[in-house]
């Protein structure tokens, strides 16, 4: 059981942009350092590292920049934008058995300026089953992955693109009160509604960033991090879940039931606490369905009953959860959802500056990736 | 993998000036595996054919080398009756691959067929009549270089 064995100890990030300038080596270490030394850290206390796969950097580029003298522990964790909170679980259980103290789980990228979406995709073996199935017809990119997901829940429930709007307004709000978010203008329901249409029934507001930038976490033993520069964010609970049919969309009985449905039962037994007890959340959103149909998946509301949810404007700053205080991958940057662990652990330490949610004392965060992958985490100050 | 993730495509402005299918970069067309090539074959043969486990009889779709059920890895091979109806659906108007710029918007639809299965394939008619449930009815299609891809057109009332 990882209830309350390690602590996430420090949190970093770089700027981020559509051009950083820099290698995306160079972007891992500046965030690498900004984490550690937030912790409080030297970069040889680093004796585990969970590299995000894909980026081009590896465990050795850490040991090889920062002299890591005795690095005794490295895992990746293959499952998209679900990586970085599964790395949490990977790293807690590295912890828990004692292989480790201090875990580094980075990532960086050049998303704008680098290679674009759709060469990326065929990259990994995970998409092997849609390359060869689905690309040559025409769907590959996940925004025509993900839309007919959407679009069934649209006609089973009479969810609604102006319910969509509500979260890329929502987010954006937050976007601008961050201080480090690439878009900083506001954004408008009717600015949404006229955006053009990328797949039906997604429009480019439903659509994250690409983005320059890093960010890392660093995941501590939590009898290691007693004596550290920040106070201990615990980790109450951590899953991952994989959804039917995790290669292929297309071939899931129901196309409305997420990864993170099985994860979520989990992580809340293992923390031993309920919905209610949640003070805010950051729900991994690449796209704005994707968030909806989470918060369902987790419990927050009934299947089908998403589109309301939003709509009620319980997921604003001043609602019952608010979601994406820093403005997400919608309008912060998509750094794979780990700006998200950034987000929550300054939030649970009362540093999150404009958006702060008052007294937020446990909060979620989720990751989502390739086909439907789900992760979340619970995490708290004590 | 897929050979267009290595292509070295023209910038996107070039393909801005390309509006024929012989000036664009081709379409990809897929990587064929052992267990895959009697369903390419079966295409070619304006069949749409699934595998059926010899062992217990369990339909499975996309091919693939194991029965999920039962764990045999010997399969029989079953055509397709072509009727289908409407699970979901997505219009595409962006084209992320090049080889797509003249063809959106297309419709992609997720179509359960008969035989228990789900079919990613195009809709050749008029979106405006997309609606869950509606009966369809697969048709083929040549993919060029050689491969024939299914498609899907509304079945007659």
């Amino acid at each position: 059981m990882l209830h309350r064995q390690s602590v996430i100890s420090g949190v970093g990030e770089t700027a981020y942009s559509k051009h950083s300038g820099n290698s995306v080596l160079a972007l891992h270490l500046e965030c690498a350092l900004t984490a550690i030394r937030d912790a409080g850290l030297d970069p040889k206390d680093i004796d585990g590292i969970i590299p995000y796969i894909g980026t081009g950097v590896v465990a050795e580029d850490f040991v090889t920049n920062f002299g890591i003298p005795d690095l005794r522990f490295s895992a990746t964790t293959p499952l998209g934008g679900a990586s970085p909170v599964a790395a949490l679980q990977c790293a807690a259980a590295a912890l828990a058995t004692g292989i480790c103290r201090h875990v580094l789980i980075p990532i960086a990228r050049n998303g704008a300026s680098g290679g674009r979406i759709a060469s990326r995709m065929r990259e990994a073996p995970q998409f092997r089953t849609v390359a060869e199935f689905e690309l040559p017809v025409g769907a590959f990119a996940p925004a025509q992955l993900y839309a007919p997901m959407a679009r069934r829940h649209m006609e089973l429930y009479g969810t609604t693109s102006l319910q969509f709007a509500e979260i890329a307004v929502n987010t954006r709000r937050h976007a601008i009160l961050n201080g480090n978010a690439m878009m900083t203008k506001p954004l408008t329901v009717e600015e949404h509604q006229a955006s053009r249409m990328i797949a039906d029934p997604l429009r480019l507001f439903d659509c994250s960033l690409e983005s320059d930038g890093g960010a890392a976490v660093v995941v501590s033993r939590a009898d290691c991090a007693r004596d550290l520069r920040q106070p201990p964010i615990a980790i109450l609970a951590v899953a991952e879940g994989h959804p039917d049919s995790p290669s292929a969309i297309s071939q899931r009985a129901d196309l409305t039931r997420l990864g993170i449905a099985k994860a979520a039962p989990r992580a809340f037994a293992m923390a031993g606490i309920s919905h209610a007890d949640i003070d805010v959340a950051e729900i991994y959103d690449c796209f704005t369905y994707i968030v909806l149909c989470q918060l369902e998946d987790l419990g927050f509301c009934a299947k089908g009953e998403g589109g309301p949810f939003i709509a009620s404007g319980a997921t604003r700053l001043e609602g019952k959860l608010p979601i994406n205080t820093h403005g997400g991958l919608l309008s912060q940057a998509h750094m794979v959802g780990m700006n998200h662990i950034v987000e929550l652990v300054k939030q649970l330490r009362g540093t999150a500056g404009r958006a702060q949610v008052k007294d937020a004392r446990v909060g979620l965060v989720t990751g989502y990736g390739d086909m439907g992958d789900g992760s979340l985490a619970i995490l708290a100050r004590d | 993998m897929a050979t267009w993730a290595m292509a070295v495509w023209p910038s996107w402005p070039a393909i801005e000036a390309m509006n024929t299918h012989a000036e664009l970069p081709a379409k990809p067309v897929p990587d064929v595996t052992p267990e895959s090539a009697p369903y390419w074959e079966g295409l070619r043969q304006h069949k749409l054919l699934l595998q059926a486990c010899a062992g217990c009889g369990q339909i499975r779709h996309y091919p693939r080398a194991v029965c999920a059920t039962c764990y045999s890895i010997a399969v029989t091979w079953i055509e397709a009756n072509g009727a289908g109806t409407i699970q979901s659906w997505t219009v595409a108007h962006h084209p992320f691959h090049p080889g797509f710029k003249i063809e959106v918007p297309y419709a992609l639809l997720l179509v359960d067929l008969a035989e228990g299965v789900r079919v990613n394939a195009p809709l050749r008619g008029d979106p405006a009549g997309l609606q869950l449930g509606r009966a369809v009815r697969l048709i083929f299609e040549n993919g060029g270089q050689g491969f024939v891809l299914p498609a899907f057109e509304y079945s007659a009332e």
